[in-house]
């Protein structure tokens, strides 16, 4: 995706945040149990749920690279993997600040959600370094695709165990959109869409980036000859174009 | 009255917060694509350089030939 419908979507994801924020703001009622600070969960909930299915996303990348060996989806499940952690940042910076805000306690150990989530942060931070640690590149292409087809079947395993763990202090916020009123679940659902919108745009930005930059190799390879070009370690996978 | 309606709510620091860091991950994100940005136009530079090396001997034959 190139130009104009780039410039598009960018303005889409603008145009969706702003109004879901500013619904969030103005329009969704107080929580009556949270309080202001609930606001923070049109946030920081779209963020984790998007960053999330991000990984699975990169997961179902992975079994197509697999199934056609091709290049192309390597790169996919590269990107959806690397934006997806960009935003599990996020996702741990907010919650830790409405956990600070709420429990007076930055961190909680015994609350699953947050421990599991920690858990999928951290398997997929090792995902480049095990990238970046294997020269050849058919070998790490293959080996990252495996790392992310199981890491991708764990995220949905993880979420399912959490919801039946026993311990419930992390409220549930969308156990269903029905247990929101209204005006929340318009904010909430917009909020949604334009984190969804954003995780789509920063994906789309990664992938002309790389493709790009492959193009350029490529017409650098066959201006300067083959030595014009030396071979760099990388963790990023490399399109042959 | 006036003042405590329009004060801000009680954590409405926490809530600043929150969304202050989503927004400069957005900014770090965009500085980093600026700086890979920056990469790519050198490599067009560098390119356009390989281009014209190669079109030097070419050009300099014709004006050569047309002498």
């Amino acid at each position: 995706m190139h130009g104009s419908r780039l410039r598009s979507l960018s303005a889409a994801t603008v145009v969706t945040l702003i109004t879901g924020f500013s619904l969030a703001a103005f329009v969704a009622p107080m929580d009556a149990d949270q309080g202001f600070m609930q606001k923070i969960f049109y946030l920081h909930v779209p963020m984790a749920i998007v960053a999330l299915c991000g990984f699975v996303f990169g997961g179902i990348c992975a079994v197509m690279h697999l199934r056609t060996n091709e290049a192309k989806w390597d790169l996919r499940a590269y990107v959806a993997i690397h934006v997806s952690v960009i935003l599990g940042v996020g996702v741990l910076l907010t919650g830790a600040i409405w956990a600070k805000a709420s429990w007076g306690h930055w961190w909680v150990w015994d609350e699953p959600t947050l421990v599991s989530f920690l858990i999928i942060f951290l398997l997929y931070a090792t995902y480049t370094p095990l990238r970046f640690s294997i020269e050849d590149r058919e070998k790490q292409a293959r080996y990252a695709s495996v790392f992310a087809i199981t890491a991708g079947a764990f995220v949905p395993l993880n979420f399912v165990a959490v919801r039946a763990a026993t311990s419930l202090v992390h409220p549930r916020t969308f156990d269903s959109a029905g247990n929101l009123p209204g005006a929340m679940r318009t904010a909430f659902l917009v909020c949604f869409l334009g984190m969804a919108l954003l995780y789509v745009l920063l994906w789309q930005y990664e992938m002309a980036h790389k493709n790009t930059v492959a193009q350029l190799r490529s017409l650098k390879r066959k201006l300067a000859g083959d030595d014009g070009l030396r071979s760099r370690r990388s963790a990023a996978p490399e399109l042959q174009v | 009255m006036i003042l405590a309606s329009n004060a801000l709510p009680d954590n409405a620091g926490y809530v600043a917060a929150a969304y202050l860091v989503f927004l400069a991950l957005l900014v770090i994100y965009v500085g980093i694509m600026a700086y890979k940005l920056g990469r790519v136009e050198r490599d067009v530079v560098e390119l356009n350089r390989l281009a014209d090396e190669d079109r030097a001997p070419a050009v300099a034959e014709e004006e050569a030939t047309h002498a």
